[in-house]
């Protein structure tokens, strides 16, 4: 319990990955949560893959790592931009309300 | 050792605590908040474990960035209205809340279940080709092998941000109508013969010019 090993470090990730999962699940209020429920998710990706190239003595999980953080930023900037035209032009974000494609 | 485990615990606890926060709290702007507290808690961990630069990288390009650009969304538009209970629904009859935690009760268990079973393949720490070396910084050893071995991903990264960047500005580019603006190639384009017109003025009767 006192020495923290690698064990620890995929459960705190497991633990931060079902949280994002919850809340794009329970999310009702509005799209940009569930935006960043996805960062969430991603950063306990980052957690496992740094704790993997620590434990495993490995540096290429920490460059994959980057590759990630770069692909995040790119996916947040996009998925923002989309929420903004899709507020431009039908007043609400809410989840409840976006429901074009139910028929 | 033991001041190891009690840092990871706090900033575990923390990121935790804080995780819950971003999808429980019912205003969006204290959602933010959180998820910048995540992001700190957990870049502090990475500090902790031996990832200097990725830690530093995470503060800088998730706080920095990233959160900044959700707060900016988040205070753009009107979300100040939206403030209702997190879980109500109205239209159907709810029944996302028990799938959902449902669904993700079994991925954490899933979860769970691969950490606790898992084993090191006895071999796994002899075959590696980029193994980390004390004697180098973490920024130093990830510089020698990111300009060298993953040249092509890096730069392939750097296209994947232009293109972010100019499907942003495309998405929100909006053309307004009304407003005088310079236009260049108008400008540039001009020649001599659109601009000057020479004309015999005669005496006493003046120059009629059709605007």
């Amino acid at each position: 319990m006192l020495s923290i090993g690698l064990g620890h470090y995929l459960t705190l990730a497991a633990i931060i990955f079902t949280i994002g999962v919850v809340g794009i699940f329970l999310n009702r209020k509005n799209v940009i949560v569930i935006l960043m429920s996805i960062e969430l998710i991603l950063l306990a990706v980052n957690i496992n893959l740094v704790a993997f190239s620590i434990f495993i003595d490995d540096l290429s999980g920490q460059i994959f790592t980057l590759f990630i953080l770069t692909v995040a930023a790119a996916e947040a900037a996009i998925g923002l931009a989309i929420i903004v035209v899709y507020f431009r032009n039908s007043d609400t974000i809410r989840v409840e309300e976006i429901k074009n494609l139910k028929g | 050792m033991i001041a190891h485990s009690v840092f990871f615990y706090i900033f575990s606890l923390i990121a935790i605590v804080s995780a819950v926060m971003v999808t429980v709290s019912k205003n969006t702007v204290h959602s933010v908040f959180f998820l910048i507290l995540d992001f700190i808690s957990i870049s502090c961990l990475f500090i902790m474990i031996g990832a200097e630069f990725l830690g530093m990288i995470m503060l800088i390009v998730y706080v920095g960035a990233v959160a900044v650009l959700f707060l900016f969304v988040v205070m753009m538009l009107n979300v100040a209205e939206q403030k209702g209970q997190w879980f109500s629904s109205r239209w159907d009859g709810g029944t996302h809340i028990p799938v959902g935690l449902l669904v993700s009760l079994i991925i954490f268990f899933e979860l769970i279940i691969v950490i606790g079973g898992w084993k090191y393949k006895p071999d796994l720490l002899n075959s590696l080709s980029l193994s980390i070396s004390t004697e180098v910084t973490n920024t130093k050893s990830i510089g020698n092998v990111l300009y060298t071995d993953y040249i092509l991903l890096f730069q392939i990264s750097g296209m994947i941000l232009l293109v972010a960047m100019i499907g942003a500005i495309v998405l929100t580019y909006r053309e307004r109508t009304g407003v005088k603006r310079q236009s260049y190639i108008k400008q540039i384009s001009r020649e001599r013969n659109e601009g000057v017109n020479l004309v015999d003025a005669e005496k006493n009767k003046g120059v009629k010019i059709d605007a």
